[in-house]
């Protein structure tokens, strides 16, 4: 165990822990924007300098591991004046579009200006100008609000693997973008839609969202996906009885955050007017709601029907892996080896 | 056997101003001569003076001959290796007295010299491995293969060698902790991505002695207990990158590389890497990220690349020169190399001098010489009689130093303390044409746009800070301007992630320091004290010299000039746009700016 000092209080953590982490445990708060405890530390956007007596320069909190009788101060004039010069330059260079903007209210940087009440850039001079990417059905990305503080290029290199996005350019044309700033659709981008939950400024915008409502207004509702046997954990958001949108749970053990694109962006079928809601059965060439028991009897009649070879089935990696076992098993009381799962197609 | 040695600089400076030629017309008129067997031809190194290349010296009456070209050859081989009469307008002649000097220990700018790192550099023909080996080359691994790798660290630390590439940091100590790092592999990697413009010792020291290079990264592979080398090498230097393999492979073959070296047991291997171009992969971090294949960005430090670097091991990562030192320590001990330099600084550096002194080029001086020697004497002074106003040390993100600091000795630690830094070296000398304003605005658009984009402070603060410094030299500068960017540059040095956007701010915190009132001129009374910036003079035509020609109304676009024929013509100082066009007009020089 290392022991610190964090603004007078003394603490003890793991060797290997970072400053952030141990303020963490003292209940100090750091502003981070591009930490993110699932990506290795990169210390990129400077919110989280914090003053280390006998260090030359500020030291990043997320970054920097704690050593024995560290003497670490967070609240001086030194800290806070670098965190509001900090956030002056991203400022005067970030759209103030806050009114329409759909990260209003959960937006990290707009908390951080109210924080040290920074309502406009002292900086004046050019701004980023780059046209939306659209190409996709799930989400938006506009590079204009983008603070390059790199995490959806590192959950996408580091948790999905498909690297379908990184930095290009140097200096102040520095840009995320995929290959040759192509559109996204003609990526290697599988839309697992992580890059949009961790992106703690709005330029990474769900489409299914859109002006459907406030994060305030929002419900959280936690899950599981079902659309497969995984069972990755999603927090929907609900307004009026109606998912707005989805997110990866990060605090799911399954899944810590992880999606797919089918369980991001996926949910247009939960309140879709087709959505087969009730079983129907075909009468007179004409389908018919029924009850689940009229179903599963006529399902049981065919069955009894069928001998042995006669019978084949097909399961779903809808169903999960216990389920999918029993049908098998089921199957194969019955006489038949006929077995086959939609996955395997 | 020979009669005399005709060395030939082969190095890039000496090549672009036409060596090879040289050598292929020398070669030829031999021939004529039948001398083939009485001269023998050696291409060396950089001499450093590649101002005055393609340089020629003749042994061994070391003759300095510069800027011989290849038509001068016919009359070299008849005058001089047939006749022996020097030709006196191939010398080198003094800028003041001008006065022709027949040996180069007689130039001034060699004479104040104490080449070290350069000691074989336009000596030896770097192609061949045995000219080397002639001058004491391996003898310093020889002795370190019998030592203890703890011996041969204490020996680099007593002999207080510090990093040349900028930082400073103490070489044994940096050895020290990679050695105390266990791990089954480590690796040493020799920095020589040198990307400060101007600056190209490097250059020099890997195309003009690779070997003693070579040597210093088997010395560092030894002490930490690495058995592999990086040489990351930018890919816009071919001659150094293709000498350097050319030396390798010869080492290999006289068994100094690859397994068992010398019969010792120990192995090691060494590989080059090109660099893509980027200034910051100069930087350790960055640079282990480009070896790695990734895009060029610093990391964080702690961890330092002594504890987790190249692909997560112990890594020990020095530069050229300071790899060129540590064979030559090896050779000659501790003692001898601690006795040259100051108490904190020992040894010497190399610097490449340049702007407006008389000599530019490369000189290696002893640490602790002053400002003024190397600008005056080494130097030669300011050219034109000019008066001296600044010097800009350290690369683009050095500081700009006054006359006031001229006395000032050449070390680490004053160089620091007055806002400047060693650097790679670079010397930029400045005049009093040169606006301190434009200078410090010209140096950060070199260094925002080579900032990697990664920390918000260094991408978004430096193009604030140059677009600030742009509205100043246009006459657009408000009173504010001068605090803000005072607290702007300092917010950017201390809260950037690496050393690109910590020291990319001395310029303007230096010439803040030392020039604040050229900022003052140019914001208060809109006046560029220099007369560079376009926007800030104010052309006037002197009625004395005008003759009333008609010829600046004519170009000028804004109808600003007005005169009767054969009178004195006046401009509008309303209507001018400061295009100049009058002035370059003007066959009387009557057109002037203020």
């Amino acid at each position: 165990m290392i022991s610190l000092t964090i603004n007078g209080q003394n603490v003890e953590v793991e060797e290997g822990s970072t400053i952030l982490e141990a303020a963490d445990k003292l209940d100090i708060f750091i502003p981070t924007l591009c930490h993110d405890s699932r990506l290795a530390p990169v210390g990129a956007c400077r919110m989280c300098l914090v003053e280390v007596e006998r260090a030359r320069a500020l030291m990043a909190a997320c970054s920097v591991p704690v050593m024995e009788g560290m003497v670490v101060h967070t609240d001086t004039e030194r800290v806070h004046a670098a965190r509001k010069e900090n956030l002056q330059l991203l400022l005067a260079n970030h759209p103030l579009d806050c009114l329409t903007c759909e990260k209003n209210g959960d937006c990290r940087l707009q908390d951080y200006c109210y924080l040290y009440g920074i309502s406009e850039s002292e900086y004046e001079g050019e701004r980023k100008d780059y046209a939306l990417d659209e190409s996709n059905p799930f989400f938006i990305r506009d590079m204009n609000k983008c603070i390059l503080c790199g995490l959806c290029v590192r959950v996408c290199h580091e948790i999905n693997g498909a690297g379908a996005i990184d930095f290009t350019n140097r200096g102040f044309d520095t840009k995320v973008t995929p290959f040759f700033d192509d559109p996204l659709v003609e990526s290697p981008c599988v839309f697992c839609g992580m890059c949009v939950d961790v992106c703690p400024v709005g330029a990474l915008t769900p489409k299914q969202g859109i002006r459907q409502g406030r994060p305030w207004e929002l419900q959280m509702v936690r899950t599981v996906c079902p659309f497969c046997g995984t069972g990755c954990g999603l927090e929907l958001y609900v307004k009026d009885n109606k998912v707005v949108k989805v997110k990866g749970d990060p605090l799911s053990l399954a899944s810590r955050g992880q999606t797919c694109v089918k369980g991001h962006f996926g949910i247009d079928f939960l309140h879709h007017p087709e959505r087969l809601q009730k079983p129907l059965i075909r009468k007179n060439g004409e389908l018919e709601e029924v009850s689940w028991e009229d179903a599963l009897n006529l399902i049981a009649s065919k069955l009894k029907r069928l001998r042995g070879e006669e019978l084949a089935g097909f399961s779903s990696a809808r169903a999960t892996n216990e389920e999918n076992y029993l049908f098998q098993k089921f199957l194969r009381t019955l006489g038949t080896n006929n077995i086959d799962h939609c996955a395997r197609l | 056997m020979y009669e005399r040695q005709i060395l030939i600089c082969a190095g890039t400076g000496c090549i672009s101003s036409g060596s090879l030629q040289v050598h292929e017309a020398l070669r030829k008129e031999l021939q004529k001569h039948q001398m083939e067997d009485k001269v023998r031809i050696i291409l060396s190194g950089c001499h450093g003076f590649c101002e005055k290349g393609p340089i020629f010296i003749v042994y061994p009456e070391d003759i300095f001959y510069c800027e011989v070209q290849a038509e001068d050859i016919p009359e070299l081989v008849e005058e001089y290796l047939v006749k022996g009469n020097v030709v006196e307008r191939l010398l080198y002649k003094d800028p003041v007295t001008e006065d022709a000097v027949t040996s180069h220990q007689e130039i001034p700018f060699y004479s104040k010299q104490k080449r070290l790192a350069l000691r074989n550099c336009g000596v030896i023909d770097p192609e061949n491995i045995d000219e080397y080996i002639i001058r004491g080359g391996y003898q310093g691994l020889e002795r370190a293969l019998r030592m203890e790798s703890l011996d041969i660290i204490n020996m680099i630390k007593s002999s207080g060698l510090r990093g040349r590439g900028g930082a400073g940091f103490p070489t044994g100590m940096k050895w020290e902790f990679a050695y105390r790092n266990e791990s089954d592999k480590k690796y040493v990697v020799c920095n020589a991505d040198e990307g400060d413009p101007g600056a190209f010792m490097d250059r020099s020291v890997l195309e003009g002695d690779p070997h003693a290079v070579l040597e210093g990264i088997i010395i560092a592979g030894l002490a930490i207990g690495s058995d592999e080398a990086y040489l990351y090498v930018r890919a816009e230097y071919p001659l150094a990158i293709r000498r350097l393999r050319t030396a390798i492979a010869q080492a290999q073959e006289y068994g100094l590389i690859g397994e068992n070296i010398l019969g010792s047991g120990f192995g090691f291997k060494i590989n080059i890497k090109e660099g893509a171009g980027a200034f910051v992969c100069g930087e350790e971090t960055a640079l282990l990220a480009s070896i790695e294949g990734e895009r060029g960005m610093p990391r964080p430090r702690p961890p330092f690349p002594a504890v987790k670097g190249l692909w997560g091991e112990p890594t020990c990562i020095n530069n050229v020169e300071t790899l060129a030192n540590v064979s030559l320590i090896m050779r000659k001990g501790t003692d001898w190399y601690s006795a040259i330099g100051t108490e904190g600084s020992k040894g010497t550096k190399i610097f490449a001098l340049t702007g407006k002194v008389n000599n530019t080029g490369l000189c290696e001086v002893p640490m602790g010489i002053t400002l003024r020697e190397i600008i005056f004497d080494i130097g030669g002074g300011i050219r034109d009689g000019k008066k001296f106003k600044a010097v800009q040390i350290g690369g683009p993100s050095g500081g700009c130093l006054p006359e006031s600091h001229l006395d000032q000795p050449v070390d680490y630690d004053s160089l620091t303390s007055a806002g400047a830094m060693m650097g790679s070296g670079g010397m930029v000398v400045m005049d009093e044409d040169t606006c301190m304003v434009d200078l410090a605005r010209y140096f950060l658009s070199f260094t925002q746009s080579e900032s990697c984009g990664k920390c918000t402070p260094c991408r978004e603060g430096t193009k604030r800070m140059l677009e600030i410094l742009e509205r100043i030299t246009k006459g657009q500068g408000v009173a504010e301007d001068i605090p803000r960017l005072q607290k702007l540059a300092l917010a950017v040095k201390d809260g950037s992630l690496c050393g690109l956007g910590q020291t990319a701010p001395n310029p303007v915190l230096t010439t803040l320091r030392y020039f604040q009132d050229e900022y003052e001129a140019h914001i208060f009374d809109r006046r560029c004290p220099a007369g560079q910036c376009q926007e800030l003079l104010t052309y006037y035509i002197d009625p004395e010299l005008c003759t009333g020609c008609r010829a600046c109304t004519r170009v000028c676009p804004t109808g600003a000039i007005t005169g009767e024929k054969k009178e004195p013509h006046v401009i509008d100082e309303e209507k001018c746009i400061n295009c100049g066009s009058c002035a370059e007009r003007c066959k009387f020089d009557a057109i002037k700016v203020k």
